[in-house]
Order: C-alpha cells, then sequence, then structure tokens
C-alpha cells in the first residue's frame, strides 16, 4: 500500500501547488497598474459608465470577494472574458492550447531522438575522437538556451539556406480549411500529406530550437549511465556469448540505463513547454506564448491569468505524471 | 576511468582564457562605450540606412559594422548595449545567488518549518513558465533597469534555493558538522564557518551561470520591447529590429546575436573552470 500513500500525498501536494499559484497570479495581476476598464471605454465616458463595467468584471469588490469569485468560476470552466477580444477566454486558451502542445511533444520527440541516437554513438565509439566530438557539442548545446538556438536556425537555415519556414504554423496559401485545433493531426487523419509537410516546415525550426537543450541533457546522462552499466557483469557474459557491441548497447545496456533519463526528460519537459512562450514570438507561431505575450502588452487581466494558470496546471500535471510513471516502472517502489 | 570530471580538467586553463579575455573585452567596452564609439548610437541617418559591414560591396568604411533601418550605426550600439547586459548580469546574477543561496542554506541546514516554507514555494514557482513569468512581472512594475533586476531576482532565486538546499542537508549528515556541534559551536556559526565553505564552488559555480542567464532574460525582455526605454541601445532591441528586417539587413540580426552566443558561453564556461578551482577536492 506504500504506493498508494505515495500517490496520494502527492496528489495533494498537486492541489496545494496549484493553490498556490492560482494566489500568487491573483495577486500579481491586481497590482497591475493602470485601468484597463479605462482603455475599453471611450474618451468622455461617464463614471456610471466606468462603475457599470466595473461591476461587469467584479472589479468593484474586496480583493478577497474577487479571489473566491474568481477561483470558484476557474473550477466551472469560466476563466472571465478577455478584455481586448471580448471573447471568453476559456475558448481562447483551448483555440490555442493544441498548438503549444503540438509543437512541445515534436520538440520532445526531435530532442529524444537526437539526444539519444548520440549517447549511443557516443557509447559506442568511446574512448575516441567522435566521444570527444560529441561531447564538445553537448556541452556548446547545453550552454546555450533555446532563444539563442532559435535565432541562429532563423539565420541558418531559414534564410542561408532557405529550407523551412521561420513564421506562422500553416501557409495560408495552401486553402485547408481545419476542423480542429490539433492540425497536424488532423492533417494526418485526413491522408492530405501535402498538409502535414507544410506543417512540419514550420514547425521544424522552432521545435529543434526547443529541443536542442534537452537533447545534451539526454545525451549527458544518458551516456553516464550506459558506460556505468558497460562495467555489469551482464555485459561481460553477453560479450563471451559473441554479441556486436550495438547490439549489446541496445538491447543489454539500454534498458538498464533508461530509469534516471525517463524521470529527468519529465521534468525538463516542463521547461521545454516554459520555452515555447518566447520561441513561439520568436517564429509568429500562433500558440498560446504567443497569444500570451500580446495579452500582457495589451493588458488583458483575465486572458493573462487564464494562461498562467492553464500552463501552471500542464506543468504540475506533467510533474504528475513523471512520478506516477517512475512509480509504476520502478520496482523498489511497485513491490514496497 | 575516463568520467565526466576528468574530461573537464583536460584543459581548464584554456577555457578559463578564452571566456575570461571575451568577458574583459565586454567590460572595456562597456565601461569606455562613449570614448570608443565611432558615432553616436541613437543618431539617425536615413541616407545611411541598412549599409552592410565593412568587406561587403557597398559598405560605408565610417560604418565599421554597417548600420541599421534608421541608419544607426551598428558597432556604437553594441558597444553601449553592453553597458545594460553587463549591469544586469552582475547586479541581478548576484543579488539573486545572495537571496537564493540564503534561502537555500536556511532551508537545508535549519530544516522544519522553514524548510516546508521554502521548499513549498519553490514547487510554486516551478509551476510557472519563467519568461511568461518574467514579462508579467515587468508589465506590472513597469519597464526600467530596477524592474528588470527585480524580475530577474524573483523569478531565479529559487535555482540557488534548489541547489544549496541540497548540498547544505548533505554537508549538514557529516561528521565534521556533528564535530563542531560537540565543541560547542552556534547554530549560525556552524552554517557560515562549516557549511558555507563546502557549499561555495557550487554556488560560485552557480552564480556565473545566472549572470550567463540574467543576460538573456534582458535580451528576452527587450526583444518583447518591455526592458527599459525604447530608445536606449540593447541587444535585444537590435535582435527584434534585426529580426523584421532579416531578409534585406541579415548582418542587423548577426552582431548582436554572436555578442550574446559568446557571452552567455564565456559566462557558462567561467563557471564551470572556476568551479574546479574552488573544488578542495580537485585542488
Amino acid at each position: 500500500m506504500q504506493i498508494v500513500r505515495t500517490l496520494l500525498t502527492r496528489l495533494a501536494t498537486t492541489i496545494i501547488t496549484l493553490l498556490g499559484a492560482a494566489i500568487i497570479v491573483f495577486v500579481v495581476i491586481r497590482v497591475v497598474p493602470g485601468n484597463p476598464i479605462a482603455m475599453m471605454l471611450p474618451p468622455g465616458a461617464t463614471d456610471a459608465d466606468i462603475a457599470r463595467l466595473e461591476a461587469l468584471y467584479g472589479l468593484d469588490k474586496s480583493i478577497f470577494e474577487q479571489f473566491l469569485i474568481w477561483i470558484a468560476n476557474v473550477l466551472q470552466g469560466d476563466f472571465g472574458t478577455s478584455i481586448t477580444t471580448r471573447q471568453p477566454v476559456f475558448d481562447l486558451v483551448i483555440g490555442r492550447l493544441p498548438a503549444t502542445l503540438e509543437l512541445s511533444v515534436m520538440a520532445l520527440l526531435i530532442a529524444i531522438v537526437v539526444g539519444g541516437s548520440a549517447a549511443l554513438t557516443a557509447t559506442l565509439y568511446r574512448g575516441t575522437k567522435v566521444e570527444g566530438g560529441i561531447d564538445v557539442a553537448g556541452g556548446v548545446a547545453l550552454s546555450l538556451p533555446d532563444f539563442l538556438w532559435g535565432l541562429a536556425l532563423i539565420l541558418v537555415l531559414g534564410v542561408l539556406w532557405p529550407l523551412f519556414h521561420i513564421s506562422g504554423r500553416v501557409s495560408p496559401s495552401l486553402g485547408f480549411e481545419f476542423n480542429t485545433d490539433f492540425y497536424l493531426i488532423e492533417a494526418l487523419v485526413r491522408f492530405r500529406f501535402d498538409v502535414v509537410l507544410d506543417l512540419l516546415g514550420h514547425m521544424f525550426l522552432p521545435a529543434l530550437a526547443l529541443a536542442i537543450p534537452l537533447a545534451a541533457i539526454i545525451l549527458q546522462l544518458l551516456k553516464q549511465s550506459l558506460k556505468e552499466c558497460m562495467h555489469d557483469d551482464y555485459i561481460t557474459l553477453a560479450r563471451t556469448k559473441g554479441y556486436s557491441e550495438t547490439s549489446i548497447i541496445t538491447r543489454d545496456a539500454l534498458p538498464n540505463a533508461i530509469l534516471p533519463t525517463l524521470t529527468l526528460v519529465g521534468v525538463q519537459f516542463t521547461f521545454l513547454i516554459g520555452g515555447t512562450v518566447i520561441i513561439e514570438r520568436l517564429f509568429s507561431y500562433e500558440g498560446l506564448g504567443n497569444m500570451a505575450i500580446d495579452a500582457v502588452i495589451n493588458r488583458d487581466l483575465p486572458l493573462i491569468q487564464g494562461i498562467v494558470l492553464v500552463f501552471a496546471l500542464l506543468f504540475t500535471l506533467v510533474n504528475l505524471l513523471v512520478d506516477m510513471t517512475y512509480a509504476a516502472l520502478n520496482p523498489r517502489l511497485r513491490h514496497a | 576511468m575516463r568520467d565526466a570530471r576528468g574530461q573537464v580538467r583536460r584543459m581548464p586553463g584554456l577555457r578559463l582564457w578564452l571566456s575570461g579575455s571575451w568577458l574583459l573585452i565586454l567590460i572595456l567596452a562597456a565601461v569606455f562605450a562613449p570614448m570608443i564609439s565611432p558615432h553616436d548610437p541613437l543618431e539617425q541617418d536615413l541616407f545611411a540606412a541598412r549599409l552592410p559591414p565593412f568587406w561587403q560591396q557597398g559598405a560605408d568604411p565610417a560604418f565599421l559594422l554597417g548600420t541599421d533601418s534608421l541608419g544607426r550605426d551598428l558597432l556604437s550600439r553594441m558597444l553601449y548595449g553592453a553597458r545594460l547586459a553587463l549591469t544586469v548580469a552582475l547586479v541581478a546574477g548576484t543579488l539573486t545567488c545572495l537571496v537564493g543561496a540564503t534561502l537555500g542554506l536556511i532551508a537545508g541546514y535549519y530544516r522544519g518549518w522553514a524548510d516546508l516554507v521554502i521548499s513549498r514555494l519553490v514547487d510554486i514557482w516551478m509551476a510557472f513558465p519563467p519568461v511568461l513569468f518574467a514579462i508579467l512581472l515587468i508589465a506590472v512594475l513597469g519597464t526600467g533597469l530596477t524592474s528588470i533586476i527585480v524580475a530577474i531576482v524573483v523569478i531565479d532565486w529559487t535555482r540557488f534555493s534548489r541547489v544549496v538546499r541540497a548540498e547544505a542537508m548533505s554537508q549538514g549528515a557529516m561528521d565534521y558538522v556533528a564535530s563542531a556541534q560537540v565543541a560547542g559551536r552556534s547554530r549560525l556559526g556552524i552554517a557560515l564557518a562549516e557549511i558555507l565553505p563546502n557549499v561555495l564552488p557550487t554556488i560560485v559555480a552557480l552564480l556565473t551561470l545566472e549572470m550567463g542567464i540574467a543576460v538573456i532574460v534582458e535580451a528576452i525582455l527587450s526583444f518583447v520591447n518591455l526592458s527599459i526605454s525604447t530608445d536606449q541601445p540593447t541587444w535585444g532591441g537590435m535582435i527584434a529590429e534585426g529580426r523584421t528586417s532579416i531578409y534585406q539587413a541579415w548582418w542587423v540580426l548577426v552582431f548582436p546575436l554572436a555578442a550574446l552566443f559568446l557571452t552567455v558561453l564565456s559566462f557558462s564556461q567561467l563557471g564551470e573552470g572556476l568551479k574546479d578551482y574552488f573544488d578542495p577536492v580537485l585542488r
């Protein structure tokens, strides 16, 4: 029953974290100077007009009351109305979330493939110049953040060799009508591979920029675990049986070395999602992060609250999922 | 066995020299910017707009690195931009380190309710995307140098407190701490005289890393036009300008980007080098 107790404790801390996040968002936003109501009204509006609008957005009640009302509404999926677009915040956020999710998952896949294969190659050629080269590349990849990689990729693969698109999510010239907001999945399901290619062409550079630092982390950690495994007895046994080095690394060492990397990838995935905010801006990608920056610039309080809260929910859920996966995969926790 | 440490130790000298020289050049550039800048960084000259750097066809030797779309001299803007970048790196980096390391030391060594509160705060902080958090804080605090520094400290203190807390906890369990307690030293005395020196190499490495991160955060804030007043030259602002005119004038983006690359890389390499230097085991 140890595992149930662990999970319950974990769930409780998740709820406390979310509540704390909600309080902080609320507090930070309520100290924003500048009256958003004043910006919505045409010049010459009377005090009565202002009071009516304030009542409409609940800004005339006490801060504590406002918080309780806001939390109660949020729990019912009512995030309020955006001040700039006059649309429900929930609809706006739900409309943009799929774009950010597709980008994040694509970046995660790239990071796993690139980082994983680099780690396997470095282990296979350990002690040679190949490993040294991979180490240096990994060190540089890790030292620089996604923002700089994004800019470098725009220059090299967007302008110098214009192989990929550097702004937007899909070419409007395709004239393709999407029924959902999961463009990539929808295009795949509808077998429109021309659209899929176009989407990937837009997504590749921002996803790669997000993936590079994570790939370097995967490379370092997985390589370390693999190297430790290579001294174990079962590896020596496999070697005496005459298996090739490649097959020993992938079939015997990898399954034993992968657990620490998996846990770390989960935690790092939240950092990657956090990176989408500026990367989406950089590549004019129509996701949640890009909308968040616009919302901050326009002082659209309800929209900012909604977006930040959705990010917080996403982060805590990913962390919870990682912990549960770890508990399920780790034999010591499973059988305790 | 050739472990990661072993490889780091092969050429610590070279790393320190290269990164140290670049940072020294940067400091000199920032300090003497008014004297060595060939032009006023704000001076516009639409007749000299988008001039390429000196080695390209059609360049004007008066503008070594070329000009942007308003005809402002890129070299001068870079030199002045280094001032803000370095100020933010040093001030915000140090303050973040002081706040985060102190909280981490308290949480890790004193434990109890202080640890509970600090660790819970760290959890909550980890639930926010840092860039969004920074932009939000600037929107709340208003633009300006102080706001940038406050925003960086508020966002990034957790980076120090998480690591320092873990280190202080493992150091606190060591025998030398127990013997100091037996010898009758106060809790504060042990924290400062026994724990802190052993956590210091980690703090120093994190500090230089944080300086690089502060430079990036400032560049990102300038990029979305939420840093300091718009007419002051910043690397991030130049990058934003370069991004929009990328097909007409790539050099507007390339030079500030290269400066950022070198600066961030130098700070992180300096940290790796200093960590080895301060590490009592390696030394």
